[in-house]
Order: C-alpha cells, then structure tokens, then sequence
C-alpha cells in the first residue's frame, strides 16, 4: 500500500489538469480498496458462475434469485439485515485485535458466555426494573464477560508468548462446554425439559424491533459499534498507538508505547463486542439463553472482518452482503433444488479471492496519489 | 387456496378439543377435491436432509407428500435455531406462498415458530416434539410426535439375542427427558429376554458432534459392549464405527441398514410419511388440522427396519410376539415394579405406564441395569 511513486515518465498536460489534481489525487487514494474489493467480488463471482455450470445449473438464473432473495423486495431486505446484525458485532471481535496485528478467531466463546452472563443478570431483576435498566444490566454482564474471555487471549499472548489464535479458539471450545454446563445445571429453568435454557425472559423485556422495520435493536447497536470503533481506530491516539503496535512491535516498545495493555485493552473491547452480541441473542432472539447461542455467529464474524480488511466501517457492507448472501442461500436451496453447501462454497470461493487480491495493494500506478501530484 | 384460509380461520371458534383428530381420520373428502386444492407446504430441517437421522426421516416424509396431487414443496436445511429459522419461514410464506410449515428440529417451537405463528394468523405452522398446551399457544400451531421408546424397546430384544457378553451400549446426545427414555427402553426391552443384561451409556453433550460420537462409540466397544445404538441427530458416525469394529448395531431415526451390512439388527424409525399425509389430506379436504398430534408404531408414526441376518430364529420369534403385542395396544414398556440406577423406587409394583403417559415426558433417572449418570 505505502509503494513509493516512481513513475515520473507518465506526465500529464499540466495547464488543463492543474485544478483537478487535488481531486484526483484524493480520489486516487480512496479508489484502490473500492475498486479492488469490488474486482474481487466479480471475480469470484465468476469463478462461483464456473461451479455452478458444472453441476449443470444456471447462474444467471442463480444470481437473479440471490437478488430476489437478498435484496429484491423490503422483505428481503429486512430479512438480510436481520442476518447482518450479529455479524456487525462479532466481525469487531476479530477486526480490533488484528489492528494489532493479532489473529482472534475465538469470538463464538465470548459470544456464548455473553448470553450466558445477560440472562443470569437478568434474573434477580426481572419484575423489578424497567426494561431499558435491565438491558444495561445484561449488557454489561455480557461485555465484562466477553471483555475477560478474549482479554485472556490478549494477555496470554503478551506475557506469556502464547499464541492468540489457538488460544482463542481453544477458549471458544470451553466456552461452549461451560455454556452447556450452567444451562443444563444450575441456571436451568426446571420446565425446560427437552432443551435446557434459563428461564425464559417475560415478553415485555424482549428487546423488539425497531420502530416500522422487521429487524431487532442490534442492528443499531451493531452499526454504532462499528462507527465507535472507526473512530476510535481512525481518530483517537489510542487507536494510532495500536496501529503503531500492530505495524511493528518492536518499533511501538523503542517509542514508549504501552504495547501490553494496547493488546489487552483492545482484545478486552473486542471480546465485550462479541459478548454484547450474545446478549442480544439473548435480549431480542431468544429470550433464554440455551445451545443456540452457538449458532456460529462468531466464526462468519472472522470472514466478515478479513472481507472488511478489519476496516470497522467497512464491515457494515460486508456484513449486510453477508447477510443477503444466507438469506438468499435458502431461497436458492428450494427454487433450484441446490444443497446448503452451495452457499458456503459461495463464501468460500469469495473469501479465497478477496485474500488473493489483497496482493494488488500498491501494484496499480493509477492509485498511487503520487502520480497525480507532479507533472 | 383463500377457501382453505377462510376454513381454517373459521375453525378457531370451535371449541372441539384438538386431540388426535386430524392426524388419525382419514380425510372424508374425496381426492377430486384434494387434487384441485392448491397447497404449498414448507418444510425445514437443522442438519443435511441426507444424514442418515433426524432430519432425513422428516426429509424422506416431506418426499412422500411431494408426489400428492396439488401439492407444491418447499425444503430448506442446514437452518441454524435462531432468527435465521424465523426469517426462513417468512420468507417461504412471503416468497414461496407456503400456507402450511413444518419446521422439524425441537428448538425451533419457542420461541421462533411461536413469534411466527403470532404474526402470520392465517398461516398453519406444526412443529415436531414441540408440547403444544391449549389456551397457551395460538391455535393455528400445533405439535406432532411418535413415541419412539417401544422401538427402542424392541431394539433391546434384538439387542439381548445377538449380545455374548451381556453388555450393550448406548451412545447418547444430552441426558433431556426424550433421550433418557430410548437409553431405559433399550435396556428394558433386552432385560425381558436375559435380566443379566447392563447397559452402558455414554452422552456426547450435543447433538451432532462426530468426533465425540466415534470416540464413544470405540470406548463402548473397549469396555465389552457387543451390540450398540444410539440417540443423536446423525446415527451415520455411530453406525459405521461400531459395525467396522465387529459390533452388532440397532439403528435409530431412519433406515441405516446400508451402513452396517449384516451387522444391522433392527432400528427404530420414524414412518413420518403417514403423519404428513394425514396432515396435507385434512388441509386439503378443509378440515382442522390437529393440534396435538401423538402415535406410536400401532398408530403408524414409528415403524421397525427389517430384521438383519444377525438376528436368530428364536430372537425374530420374540421381536414378532412381542410387536405383535404392541400392535394390538395393550402394552407398557414401564411396568413397576421398576427401580433407577441408584436404587430408589421410580416405578411402584403393579403401575404399568402406558406410552402417552404424562410421567414419561419428564423422566429425568436411568433404570437400574444402565451404567452411566445424567449429571
């Protein structure tokens, strides 16, 4: 990205394009990223197209149907953004700590627990509060939570040189083991029989939509994650120190920066976002928290974080066309009698593109901003 | 299509108990006017319809109503229990133009079907082991369920005749009343014909976790279990785990004979095909669906594999009397004078529980005879 200019043999009319060069410029520098996400998602696209032609389909008629289903009618569209609105959350949990230069792939831990801590926080209050001060409680139950489950990565890999990767994954498969054990012992509300929960919220704490829409609060509250975290990243030092960090530790160290509890710090903010999801699960889904917490919300949260480039306002798009991409994979599965798994192999070819193209940063003149600042 | 609606709104204001009535009477209506009514029917499944297990029984049962004159199917698997489900059946409603919908894995009842079912009055949704309660869950829901313990029984006697080492085993997903009643079933069933028979269990924790089931599976096997079966959502694993290492195998949800080849003794299966053709049969006719739907193997809801080669004349002589019995109504698997495992009486002598007895929906204690704990 940062390729030094060396194409002064490439000059320009200098009178006529003197007043555009700012502009152009600016341009430049804002183009690459769009233009290169968007190259990858056609061609991938386009190889996807190759696969479906080979078991014998139409893509033409496939990709009318990803629309029609996605996106083709407000339904579609609500039903897209109800999918996108746990992933806005838990895409935070991998894009903060990799600003750091940190792989969390352990979000799906922090996520389950997250609604495990919101519905045992909620029980001495239920009845007692008003809805909106029981929400606080339970968020943030679920985001201290959430907050110590993925810190723990952060701090094992500072201090004690453990890999946050596998930690954090690691820490992902316990957290579902201690799920299941405080739902099916001692948080179990006794009439769950055949599928243990806690106790069911009341109707009136459910968190609801939003007022004319078909889409719960977490949409919101996902959107505003990410806009924080942007500015925090973008605008604050905090967020230059950990870029800082994340560029290079070493140099972070020699210039002072705490680098211990950046990392710290941030993998704690980006697991309290993953578990402020598990509490909307919780609050505004499924009002107990049980097994389907588990629904690997924190998993496809990576795939929108690396789609993003752990860009948090680039992962509102994302997420939404993640979104409209599931939402569309069923209406597919009964229209052309496809497997779930084209959906997936739909992710998976994209994801390997979108990776692929990553290696285009910096290799087009046309963006180097450089180019359109001398004549 | 609008004259089915307008039928089935009518019906709410009746007052006849739901019962079994739309699930055991054949409809009276003839098939000319079955065929011209249109109907589309949804159908949603938690795991690959092809998974040898749950969702394939339901799959194979969606299959036979597909051929019914008038009827338009449309499946979709692999939906996660969360918001995605609801989202999947308005958008089969709102898409597709389904009017009935069976969404088939237990999570989805409450609160996803419910919150549906609430919002689309003048749509049919019946749920598969949901316990619909009158005058608490809306009327155009309903819940269907076969009592699938008597096939379990009669594993158990194919199980005792093929067994040398008097040990059986029982690979089990989570210690919830329905699991809990297979694993007491089986070993009933095998201690009618030698009472020196036990019956080891082992709970993985979920319900499709392969690696754990295999592992179980092998260590059933280790311990001297010579005949196995089990209760999770994909019997694949188990099967050919236990068949490869020279166990004898029961299967359990559907038809895994080609699995185990002459290791195959038995399964209990659903014969979910009947119950959706009464179903599709009334809505067509414009009858009231049922809304608490329950069979057993006399009623057709479950029925047996084929005995395998492996199961010896005197066995086969057994299983036919003893299904015999049950055919003809009179029998209980649970008759007292029955203690658990840890000695206590959970059954007094001369209480025989019939199959819908209300004490089994609860059962929470393994019978004396099965080694292993729910806690």
């Amino acid at each position: 990205m940062t390729v030094q200019a060396n194409d002064q043999g490439l000059s320009l009319p200098a009178s006529s394009l003197a007043s555009l060069r700012p502009v152009l410029e600016w341009l430049a520098r804002r183009a690459e990223p769009v233009v290169i996400s968007l190259g990858a998602v056609i061609a991938g696209l386009a190889l996807f197209s190759l696969f479906i032609l080979a078991i014998g389909k139409s893509p033409v008629t496939l990709f009318q149907l990803m629309y029609t289903g996605g996106f083709g009618s407000w339904f579609s569209v609500q039903n897209s953004l109800s999918r996108a609105a746990p992933l806005l959350l838990t895409a935070l949990c991998v894009a903060l700590p990799a600003r750091l230069g940190l792989v969390i792939i352990g979000g799906e831990g922090a996520v389950v627990l997250g609604g495990v801590a919101a519905a045992a926080a909620a029980m001495p209050f239920v009845g007692s509060v008003p809805p909106l001060l029981l929400f606080i409680v339970m968020a943030t139950a679920a985001m201290l939570v959430g907050a110590v489950w993925i810190g723990f990565a952060g701090f094992l890999r500072h201090y004690r040189g453990v890999n946050e990767t596998i930690s954090s994954l690691l820490l992902a498969y316990i957290a579902i083991a201690l799920m299941n054990q405080f739902v099916e012992g001692v948080l179990r509300d006794p009439a769950s029989l055949n599928k243990p929960s806690t106790k069911p919220l009341p109707a009136q704490y459910m968190m609801g939509d939003i007022p004319g829409m078909d889409v719960h609060w977490g949409l919101v509250i996902g959107v505003l994650a990410c806009i924080l975290s942007w500015v925090l990243i973008e605008i604050t030092s905090y967020g230059f120190a950990a870029r800082i960090a994340g560029g290079n530790v070493r140099a972070a160290q020699i210039q002072g920066l705490p680098v211990g509890r950046l990392i710290v710090g941030f993998t704690g903010l980006a697991g309290s976002f993953a578990g402020l999801a598990g509490m909307i699960e919780v609050a505004a889904v499924q009002g107990a928290a049980n097994g389907s917490l588990a629904a690997g919300y924190g998993y496809t949260g990576i795939l929108v974080a690396f789609l993003a480039r752990h860009n948090p306002l680039a992962i509102i798009p994302v997420a939404i066309l993640l979104g409209g991409i599931e939402a569309s994979g069923g209406l597919i599965q009964r229209r052309m009698g496809l497997p779930d798994a084209t959906v997936l192999v739909l992710q998976g070819t994209l994801f390997i593109v979108i990776l692929f193209c990553e290696t285009f940063y910096g290799r087009f003149r046309i963006f180097n901003p450089d180019l359109w600042k001398r004549s | 299509m609008t004259k089915l609606l307008s039928m089935n709104r009518r019906s709410f204001l009746q007052t006849s108990a739901a019962g079994l009535a739309a699930g055991t009477v054949p409809a009276l209506f003839g098939s000319g006017a079955a065929a011209q009514t249109a109907l589309t029917v949804g159908f949603i499944y938690v795991g690959p319809k092809d998974d040898y297990g749950y969702n394939q029984a339901h799959a194979e049962g969606a299959a036979v109503i597909k051929a019914m004159p008038g009827v338009t199917l449309v499946e979709e698997e692999n939906v996660p229990e969360t918001v995605d489900v609801q989202k999947t059946m308005e958008s089969m409603i709102n898409l597709d133009g389904a009017t009935l919908l069976f969404p088939t894995s237990f999570g989805y009842f409450d609160p996803h079907m419910l919150a549906m079912a609430a919002k689309h009055p003048d749509i049919q949704f019946r749920h598969c082991g949901g316990l619909w309660q009158a005058g608490k869950n809306p009327m155009n829901t309903g819940s269907y369920f076969g009592y699938i313990g008597q096939g379990q029984y009669l594993n158990g006697i194919a199980a005792a005749y093929a067994t040398k080492s008097k040990k059986i085993g029982f690979v089990a997903a989570k210690p919830i009343p329905q699991v809990v009643q297979n694993i007491n079933s089986f070993l009933l069933g095998a201690r009618s014909v030698d009472p020196a028979i036990t019956c080891q269990v082992i709970f993985t924790g979920e319900w499709s976790l392969a690696v754990k089931e295999a592992e179980a599976t092998n260590a059933l096997i280790d311990q001297g279990a010579d005949v196995i079966t089990c209760h999770v959502d994909s019997p694949k694993v188990v099967v050919e785990t236990a068949a490869g290492r020279g166990a004898f195998v029961c299967g359990y949800h559907a038809n895994q004979s080609a699995l185990a080849k002459d290791k195959y003794l038995t399964g209990a299966e659903w014969a979910w095909g009947n119950v959706y053709t009464n179903f599709i049969k009334s809505a067509q006719g414009g009858q009231k669906l049922g809304n608490f739907v329950r069979g057993g193997l006399k009623d057709g809801f479950v029925k047996m594999s084929p005995l395998g080669p492996a199961v010896s004349a005197e066995g086969r002589k057994k299983f036919d009397a003893t299904l015999a019995e049950i055919m003809a109504g009179k029998f209980s698997v649970f008759k007292g004078p029955i203690k658990d495992n840890k000695g206590n009486v959970v059954v007094t002598a001369g209480t025989a529980l019939p199959e819908d007895a209300i004490e089994l929906e609860s059962m929470g204690y393994l019978v004396e005879g099965v080694v292993g704990s729910t806690s």
